[in-house]
């Protein structure tokens, strides 16, 4: 099978990943994003054939820390009355590979301990009184089941090596697997005496800066695979063919663009900067060669990466963006940790905070036959049995906070106001549902206004919003000015906020009130650009009739912000309603 | 024990190197934060920076591990043993996962001990680990609020102070803050931007060559780990000597008046808020001083240092888009000439 065959199809792709991931998993990774299906099964099932028996362990996302790096074994420790430790999942993982289901729920301290221990090959036991650095050598195979803006966290996905899509892969598309497991044992025997020529290094490096990778860590993984490649064929020393392939399967999905030749396109990113051109840096006699593999890998690269994959990329660095606002926010429903606290119950010490008082009140009343049964010589005032332990539980209230932003001007509200009324009673009922705190700013005339200040009050936001009258001038930056200050104001009280900012976006008021197209829409950019900086989500509904062409300055508004755009050819409630649902976070 | 990355042997990437040198050499410099893109190596020039540093004496068996030759700011246990134990041990770097609880970080009390015995002890927690050491928060920015707060409170007063679960506990924390993350997952909040001592934007090294050489040394350690340290201890040996000379040094650096005033006018032209941009500005240009064996501050210290000290204290201005680094550059072409 020559090398672009190989990697033909998605599943090819896959398990050609999963092969060389096999041979040398420690301190590298696996990402596959797919649904559960035959195809990850069947993936899985040839990744645990390719590893030793017994080296592939199962790790839930949510599991807890203690779990993960071990600690005290609590119930164990009562029992003898001296400390006894309690072996992790990592060290007990230690020179094996950990799947982890579901990793796109995963905590970003879970996700933080495999981070340490994939940089390390260890991890530091500091906790309940022990003090121990044991070792853990894992490899990681993350499966990303997320559908939309849930991703596995961003620093442990950088800290694997392959990045595999399952996605559109049928039972049907399956193949026998590539290699024995026979394959494998002779190709680890070979795989440290494994040569890599001159100039591969360069040729990896050059990829990766044509394609847009910044990150070191790419290139070493194209490295390493490209000798597990050689190995696995039977080599002795690393070909183009397996240089080929290593790039295709390690650089080329993580591309940021595309490579340049005959790509008429614009860059895609703009805030990439363009790289500096290498071409006439003086280098040596020998510079030929390392250049036309390069070329040629980069060729088989470009032709790995799937189509679409900038346009989702974006999409992945939006949702990013989003997340991360988010993740300072902390966890939204019943927490074991943080917020007001509630009544406590029965649990595991692993799952909370002990609730001294209540587990006192739990062991007090068997004291005396607990006394009687105990041992002699056991002196203790009140014997605590593990069924006594009460965790403390706390509710964290961190709703969202949704500021409509709404064009009452002349220009917009004669055709459009009504409509977008009607959007927005939609979304208070949604709302209302969620318990989402709501705020109305309005802007007509010479200014904006708060017409209403955050509230779980939709009956109030109705009737605001009813009464607000239409006509006068279109300050856009007033606007989103005093949206933003709303918006702080939520984010201070715990809440997460979103703008919706509702125009056709014919600024013509400046932010000092004069009138004045130009200035007026400088403004209005520069206060979205305020509002990126604050890092407030957000999103723009244009609601310019379909019929006006060419210039969409509520684009350009929306860009500023950062904020997913929506354009409404025909104003339509519910279809806003759907717009603003998707940019919520749930 | 598996054997980290040299520091000496990280390519490139001067100013995060510098910095962190310089806290090392003078911790009251208040912290450093490392910004930038994955891949650049941060995490590991912070677990590169604990084998780098000299081993530190401490009071035998402390948690806290106090000073044995220290009089003040000995922990409550350290104050009352009379003669002190010494004993050596590396200097601590501490991670502060994401996610940690507030009571893994200032430490609570001692469930196994409170329950099995009846005893009320304290637990020191990760703050208590990393005294006189450094704390390393990757991902600095997705920390949680809370959790911020009690660090900057610690580490502004050197001091935790736990009051729970009846518990009445006062022990030193004296701890360089170092932080990383990357500000495209979010930004940092105000106020914990200012009260780092010097900040660091890293980037990828756009140049080929570098990147090659990057790979190429980071493969052979990953092949060959004993090999690699044995090429690379003579370097290593070296800044780790240098280090420690400097610590000597640094008491004996003068700052000139010409020194102090220049410092201050380029935070004056900058516009930082607050003394602590000046102040900073000129601890780590005497740090620098030390480490490269000068007798006194001068303007060259301070070029060299002024951007990490104040690029981050500067005003948010969404209408100038050149970068905060750009703008310490051309106030040090204004107040120092070209």
């Amino acid at each position: 099978m020559s090398a672009n065959e190989a990697i033909a199809t998605p599943w090819r792709r896959a398990s050609l990943a999963a092969a060389i991931f096999a041979l040398d998993p420690l301190g590298s990774g696996l990402l596959v994003r797919a649904g559960p299906g035959p195809a990850r099964d069947a993936l899985l099932a040839a990744l645990a054939e390719a590893l030793a028996p017994g080296k592939l362990t199962r790790l839930p996302a949510q599991i807890a820390d203690d779990r993960l790096i071990g600690g005290l074994d609590v119930a164990a420790t009562l029992r003898t009355g001296r400390p006894i430790a309690e072996l992790g999942a990592l060290s007990a993982a230690d020179g094996g590979v950990v799947a982890v289901a579901m990793a796109e729920r995963m905590s970003a301290s879970v996700a933080a301990r495999l981070c340490a221990a994939l940089d390390s090959g260890e991890i530091a036991l500091q906790r309940d009184g022990l003090s121990l650095r044991l070792p853990a050598r894992i490899g990681v195979v993350a499966l990303d089941e997320g559908l939309e803006d849930e991703r596995t966290p961003p620093a442990l996905v950088e800290r694997l090596a392959f990045w595999v899509q399952l996605d559109s892969v049928g039972h049907r598309d399956i193949e026998p697997a590539l290699f024995e497991t026979w394959d494998f044992a002779q190709a680890r025997l070979r795989l440290p005496g494994v040569r890599t020529p001159d100039g591969v290094i360069e040729a990896l490096v050059g990829v990766g800066a044509q394609l847009g990778v910044d990150s070191a860590r790419a290139p070493l993984f194209a490295l390493r695979a490209a000798r597990a490649i050689a190995a696995l064929r039977g080599g002795e020393c690393v070909e183009e063919d397996d240089i080929t392939l290593a790039a295709a399967l390690t650089l080329a999905p993580r591309a940021t663009r595309l490579p340049a030749p005959e790509d008429e396109s614009s860059q895609p990113e703009p805030e990439q900067e363009p790289e500096p051109e290498t071409d006439d840096k003086p280098e040596s006699e020998e510079d030929q060669t390392p250049r036309e593999l390069e070329e040629r890998v980069l060729e088989a690269a470009r032709a790995a990466i799937p189509l679409g994959l900038l346009a989702s990329l974006q999409a992945g660095i939006k949702a990013r963006r989003r997340s991360s606002s988010e993740g300072k926010s902390g966890d939204s429903t019943l927490s074991s940790r943080r917020g007001r606290p509630l009544d406590a119950r029965p649990g595991s010490l692993r799952n909370g905070r002990l609730s001294l008082i209540a587990t006192l009140r739990a062991a007090a009343p068997w004291r005396r036959l607990r006394e009687r049964e105990a041992p002699a010589g056991d002196t203790r005032r009140i014997i605590v049995k593990p069924d006594d332990f009460r965790i403390v539980r706390y509710r964290q209230r961190r709703g969202a906070t949704t500021v409509f932003v709404v064009d009452a001007s002349g220009s917009s509200a004669m055709q459009r106001l009504a409509e977008a009324k009607g959007a927005i009673e939609l979304l208070l009922a949604d709302c209302y549902v969620r318990r989402d705190e709501v705020a109305l700013v309005a802007f007509r005339g010479r200014g904006a206004e708060i017409l209403l200040p955050p509230t779980r009050s939709t009956a109030r936001a109705r009737r605001a919003l009813a009464g607000l009258p239409g006509g006068g001038g279109t300050p856009i930056a007033s606007g989103l000015d005093a949206a933003l200050v709303v918006a702080e104001q939520a984010r201070r009280k715990g809440q997460t906020p979103l703008i919706v900012l509702m125009t056709d976006g014919r600024a013509n008021i400046g932010r000092d009130g004069a009138p004045g197209r130009p200035q007026a829409l400088r403004d209005a950019l520069d206060a979205g650009r305020r509002i990126r900086i604050a890092n407030v989500t957000a999103m723009a509904i244009d609601t310019a009739p379909a019929a006006s062409r060419g210039a969409a300055p509520t684009r350009e508004i929306a860009q500023a912000m950062s904020a997913r755009y929506v354009k409404l050819p025909v104003a339509d409630a519910a279809l806003v309603n759907a717009a603003v649902r998707g940019a919520l976070p749930s | 024990m598996a054997q980290p990355f040299p520091f000496s042997a990280i390519v490139g990437q001067e100013d995060m190197k510098l910095a962190f040198m310089i806290a090392a050499v003078d911790p009251s410099v208040g912290g450093v934060l490392a910004f930038g893109d994955r891949g650049t190596g941060k995490s590991t020039a912070v677990r590169a920076l604990a084998a780098l540093l000299p081993e530190i004496d401490v009071v035998a068996g402390c948690p806290y591990n106090c000073a044995p030759v220290a009089t003040a700011g000995l922990c409550g246990p350290c104050k009352g043993k009379t003669p002190l134990e010494v004993a050596q041990r590396s200097a601590p770097v501490v991670d502060l996962p994401l996610g940690a609880t507030e009571d893994r970080v200032v430490g609570a009390l001692n469930l196994e001990r409170a329950l099995a015995h009846g005893e009320k002890t304290f637990e020191p927690g990760l703050l208590a680990q990393a005294n006189r050491g450094f704390l390393y928060i990757d991902e600095a920015n997705l920390l949680e609020d809370h959790l911020v707060d009690l660090l900057l409170d610690v580490a502004a007063s050197g001091v935790n102070v736990v009051e729970r679960e009846g518990l009445s506990v006062r022990h030193p924390a004296r701890f360089v803050l170092i932080g990383s993350g990357n500000p495209e997952e979010g930004e940092l909040r105000p106020q914990m931007l200012d009260r780092f001592g010097l900040a660091i934007d890293v980037k990828t090294p756009q140049d080929v060559p570098s990147r090659v050489e990057v790979v190429r040394r980071r493969d052979a350690f990953e092949r060959d780990p004993e090999a690699f340290h044995r090429k690379w201890e003579g370097e290593e040996s070296q800044l780790r000597a240098k280090i420690v000379k400097a610590r000597e040094r640094i008491g004996a650096i003068a700052a000139p008046d010409a020194t102090i005033e220049r410092a201050t006018r380029l935070c004056l032209a900058l516009g930082t808020d607050g003394l602590r941009g000046e102040l900073t500005l000129l601890r780590a240009g005497r740090a620098l001083a030390a480490l490269e064996g000068a007798d006194e501050v001068g303007d060259a210290e301070l070029r060299r240092v002024a951007a990490m000290a104040l690029s981050h204290r500067l005003r948010r201005n969404p209408l100038d888009d050149s970068g905060s680094a750009a703008r310490v550059e051309r106030a040090i072409h204004e107040v120092f000439g070209a």
